[in-house]
């Protein structure tokens, strides 16, 4: 499709500006101002219209496709929880407001809403407290490795490695290295989840943390986790939860209360706030009492007289990790579902996530190689080995099912598991559903024998079809050039 | 599998050709074959030194990263420009026109670490562990 | 309610075909005595209650003050189009462009957010975009250090403190050496860069406009620091380079800015959108996504995640950045806005904005004891000296229905009476004639 500079016409306008009331004022001068002109489209408001428009129906979404993608928990987005980010008491309220003398008691609602998803997230994680500041997953590990350098420099020690099983998400051992520590690696045992031996033997006291996925991303519940933690505390090490996978387990176990000292949560995975094509998430993370007086700043505090205010004054903090109090429309919509569903209802989401995962599971395990053949928890992770056999890849697969109509799963990841197929169905998804996809993939494993080709030929029916990534990544296109 | 006899190798598939205490750099055929595509080679800099088993540079493929490790102690004196623009010939000629750097080596004993051609043949076979 | 398609029947038939009796066997692997200490949550409520609740909770918060508060974060006229296409479900409830033939929309609606940035910023290349401006600038700094293998950073003191804090935070373990750089009249001096600008420099951090409005051009300072092989990074207002010599223009290496004041609400404070421009030469030294063009095996165009070998799920502990996710709805938000703005519409808008500060700032310059500061032009925003602490007419002006902009003093040593005040397009010639009547009445009465 072309691009929308490529739909522009010279002189054509897409709005009207408010008139000028006010003199023109003198120029300012020419060495402060640029040459040209930003070559911007030149389109009308229908033109944009039909262009993103044309563009939107080029994507699968939750509400158009099962989703399934592993790990990233794409459940359905309520829709009022747009309707709530939209309010004009949120959505214009400048976040310097509070920041200046006595402008805090005019967002006493904005402030109030921050306190109480703290809380409730802490309660929901059995954490002391809570920041809601981070961006994203990968944001909440930073913040999280930097509350642990700030413990350990606290208390003197020395430490320079992060512990993390070779099973983990990628941004582990990014955000590890970028908070300047080492990493060391645990491999995974034949059950699917780390080695406990070697995890012990790695363990030194210049371990700093161990960072956890729990479940992991195979989607199996570590039943040694407090041991782990426990062996880690004895080595004045902290253990870090990595949240991705939360929506396995509420109201089943706590983090806080099985030896976890740090916790992030990804609300656009758990508490169904829109992916948004990527981004933006949130990523709030939550500590054990004696580490909360490193949190940043600035912190939401609730008043002896009842009233919220932002407190910056807080001498042992990390510091500001970002320019504000967090992704706050994302974080509006968090506390909204929380709300929506209460205690039953994030109980049951956690079940039926799981229940619909071991459904997937027992109906596929005929066709796909199973490397971990046990209950799962909110996903399951095939692999394509028996299809690879004929030449047809877990790429393959995926193109497949898009023809199917269903979003692939995430493929290729974790990278412990060859030809990995990693399934996370969500519990919003119907028993018919499930069946219909169950099908599919019954269909692609049997074509898979029978005619392999035809797998590798798919997709057919998209707009494009197996672009050259290749091509990409050689002769660099990055823009559109006048 | 493609192993040329003349060669030496190490256990992270680099193969070294030696011409006096020159050693001429690049990656195996099991290497390039394992990263697929190869998209950019990041080069280093001429003149810089560095120790036996050290990253020397990166090499990226479409949906892989890898560093290249300097199979001995030296001083990278030359660099082979053309990948700059042909990052592919890694892929289609690894032991020949895919040639990464050359190095002044500094101890030649230090060969006594890498393998001949039978040894990483050996290396590739031996059962997953 | 939970929106969970279950019927009682369906449950069991599933729970059948696992091979199991009941949901709680499906949890056994979590040991007994695991158990949640507690769960006090509160009971579900109605779609109804809750927004009911929330709808109450916002309007606790100020609404209808007329804003002359700015500091980075900017109250522009958002089309109502944005929101309506941004509203579309096929792009807010999607992820992540990893297949992409089923993500066509994002990725090319990306690839022109990058495209519009690059010609903004007048750089080369842009990113699929970053958190927010804070921490796109913290990221350049990363980049800059990567790329020269150096670990001094010139800051000046005109940069937004709040980003200046971000950068300490994350930097606070490891060896970088910051220098600040201190104002005089507004401005960082040239003699005292060039007094700390050495070959152990990997780079200076510039603003502009700067923290107080004002605009200067860098080319003289990018020429000393590309002379000792030093990197010159800029951080930028978009909507100011519908007019302003561009950092490309001045010679910047690295670019970034708040992407807010491109269509997204402020929203109290986010979702923002940090954006993050470069020359080609650094492409590969980038963080983030990026969106190439590409052809599919019919030769047609098509686009894709690329360059992925830099990131964390290829490289690990070794990616130019822990980043995963970008801010792609944002991102879309602003490539909307820019293109239903257009090519004479942004500068219009850019005009429209210095004509109005301006405006403004021979306005308030009337009132007795007040001195609006002129030591440099500004673009929307600019510094007011006041006869007192500015912090004593916040809470009389906002009485009278003004946010009337930022005390200075709480970032800035001996700045206790300035007042930093913006004016976007938005405000009227009577708003801004009334803001001044008011401020001379708190002032004098």
């Amino acid at each position: 499709m072309e691009l929308i500079f490529e739909r522009s016409v010279k002189g054509r306008k897409g709005l009207r500006l408010p008139k000028c009331d006010v003199p023109s004022a003198k120029d300012i001068p020419a060495r402060y101002k640029r040459k040209g002109i930003a070559d911007l489209p030149e389109v009308s408001e229908l033109d944009v219209v039909r262009h993103f428009t044309r563009l939107s129906r080029m994507n699968f979404s939750i509400d158009t496709h099962f989703y399934p993608l592993g790990s990233c928990t794409m459940k359905y987005n309520p829709k009022f929880m747009e309707d709530i980010a939209k309010l004009p008491g949120f959505s214009q309220l400048h976040p310097l407001l509070p920041q200046l003398l006595l402008g805090g008691m005019l967002t006493q609602g904005a402030l109030e809403v921050l306190y109480n998803l703290e809380r409730l997230l802490a309660e929901l994680t059995g954490m002391h407290e809570v920041t809601t500041e981070p961006m994203a997953g990968a944001h909440g590990e930073l913040t999280g490795m930097m509350l642990v350098a700030a413990y350990h420099r606290d208390r003197g020690n020395q430490k320079r490695y992060i512990i993390i099983p070779d099973s983990s998400h990628g941004t582990n051992p990014a955000s590890a290295t970028i908070a300047g520590y080492q990493t060391i690696s645990i491999p995974t045992d034949k059950n699917g989840v780390m080695d406990f031996n070697q995890y012990k033997n790695k363990l030194n006291s210049e371990v700093a943390a161990v960072m956890l996925t729990c479940p992991n991303t195979v989607g199996i519940f570590n039943s040694q986790i407090r041991q782990i933690c426990s062996l880690a505390h004895q080595n004045d090490a902290l253990v870090y939860y990595d949240g991705a996978n939360l929506n396995a387990i509420l109201g089943k176990v706590r983090p806080g209360d099985i030896g976890f000292d740090i916790v992030h949560l990804n609300l656009h995975k758990t508490f169904a706030t829109p992916h948004g094509g990527g981004g933006p998430g949130s990523g709030p993370v939550g500590v054990r009492k004696d580490l909360a007086r490193f949190l940043p700043v600035p912190k939401v505090v609730k008043r002896s007289d009842g009233t919220y205010a932002l407190e910056e004054n807080w001498p042992e903090s990390i510091g500001r990790i970002a320019s504000f109090y967090g992704n706050f429309d994302v974080l509006l919509k968090a506390y909204a579902y929380i709300l929506l569903l209460g205690k039953d209802g994030l109980i049951e989401a956690s079940e039926k996530a799981v229940l619909n995962a071991n459904y997937i599971m027992a109906g596929l395990k005929k066709y796909y190689h199973l490397p971990y053949d046990r209950i799962c928890m909110h996903e399951c992770v095939f692999s394509a080995a028996k299809q690879l056999e004929k030449g047809v890849h877990a790429l393959d697969i995926a193109k497949a099912l898009i023809d199917k109509g269903f979003h692939p799963p995430t493929i290729y990841f974790p990278l412990i598991v060859k030809e990995a197929l990693m399934i996370e169905p969500t519990e919003t998804e119907s028993k018919d559903t499930l069946d219909r996809f169950i099908e599919a993939m019954k269909e692609i494993a049997e074509l898979s024998q029978t005619n392999p080709q035809a797998v590798k030929d798919t997709p057919l029916t998209t707009p494009v079809s197996r672009p050259d990534e290749t091509k990409a990544g050689r002769e660099l296109n990055l823009r559109w050039n006048p | 599998m493609n192993i040329p006899e003349k060669l030496l190798y190490t256990s992270e598939h680099e193969w070294v050709r030696m011409e006096g205490q020159k050693a001429t750099v690049g990656i195996t055929a099991y290497a390039q074959e394992q990263l697929g595509d190869i998209t950019f080679v990041e080069l280093p800099e001429v003149g810089k030194s560095v120790k036996q088993f050290d990253g020397i540079c990166s090499i990226e493929s479409v949906k892989a990263a890898s560093d290249v490790y300097a199979p001995l102690s030296g001083k990278v004196v030359e660099l082979n420009k053309k990948l700059e623009s042909s990052p592919q010939l890694i892929n289609s000629s690894p032991y020949q026109e895919g040639w990464i750097v050359k190095l002044e080596i500094s101890d030649p004993n230090e060969k006594d670490k890498l393998m001949n051609s039978i040894g990483y043949r050996a290396f590739l076979n031996r059962p997953e562990k | 309610m939970n929106y969970i398609p279950h019927t009682p029947q369906e449950t069991k038939e599933m729970l059948n075909s696992i091979g199991l009796n009941s949901i709680d066997q499906l949890f056994k692997d979590i040991p007994a005595g695991y158990r949640p200490k507690s769960f006090n949550l509160p009971e579900g409520r109605s779609e109804f209650e809750v927004y009911d609740y929330l709808k109450r909770m916002a309007n606790k918060n100020a609404i209808g003050l007329v804003n002359f508060l700015g500091c980075g974060f900017y109250d522009h006229n958002i089309p109502a189009v944005v929101s309506h296409l941004v509203g579309r479900a096929e792009f807010y409830t999607s992820y992540t462009p990893y297949q992409p033939e089923c993500s066509q929309g994002t990725l090319q609606a990306i690839y022109e957010y990058q495209s519009g940035i690059s010609l903004l910023t007048g750089m080369d290349v842009a990113n699929a975009s970053l958190y927010d401006g804070g921490t796109a600038l913290y990221e350049a700094a990363m980049m800059a250090l990567r790329i020269t293998n150096r670990n001094k950073i010139l800051i000046s003191g005109g940069v937004n403190p709040i980003y200046r804090k971000i950068m300490y935070t994350y930097t606070s373990n490891l060896a970088i050496d910051f220098v600040e750089i201190p104002l005089e009249h507004g401005q960082s001096t040239r003699e005292e860069i060039f007094r700390h600008l050495d070959d152990k420099t990997a780079a200076i951090i510039l603003q502009n406009p700067n923290f107080f409005g004002a605009i200067d051009d860098h080319s003289d300072i990018i020429e000393a620091v590309h002379r000792l092989g030093a990197l010159a990074i800029e951080s930028v207002y978009p909507i100011s380079l519908g007019i302003l010599k561009t950092p490309g223009e001045m010679g910047a290496d690295i670019v970034t800015g708040e992407g807010q004041s491109l269509g997204l609400p402020l929203s109290f404070g986010g979702s923002y959108l940090g954006f993050l421009a470069t020359r080609q030469e650094y492409v590969r030294k980038m963080p983030g996504r990026i969106v190439g063009q590409t052809v599919d095996r019919q030769g047609r165009k098509a686009f894709v995640l690329t360059l992925q070998a830099r990131e964390q799920h290829i490289r690990r502990e070794k990616a130019t950045s822990n980043i995963c996710s970008n801010e792609s709805l944002c991102a879309l938000r602003a490539i909307i806005y820019l293109s239903i703005l257009g090519k004479q519409g942004l500068k219009d808008l850019a005009r429209l904005n210095f004509d109005k500060a301006e405006f403004a700032k021979s306005r308030i310059d009337q009132i007795k004891g007040v001195e609006v500061k002129r030591s440099s032009p500004t673009f929307n925003e600019f510094t007011v000296c006041l006869p007192k602490d500015a912090r004593e007419i916040i809470a009389p002006m906002i009485e009278r229905g003004f946010s009337p902009g930022l005390s200075l003093g709480k970032y800035y040593k001996d700045m206790e009476n300035y007042l930093l005040v913006c004016v976007t397009e938005k405000r009227t010639k009577e708003e801004i004639v009334r803001y001044a009547e008011n401020l001379e009445v708190v002032l004098w009465s």
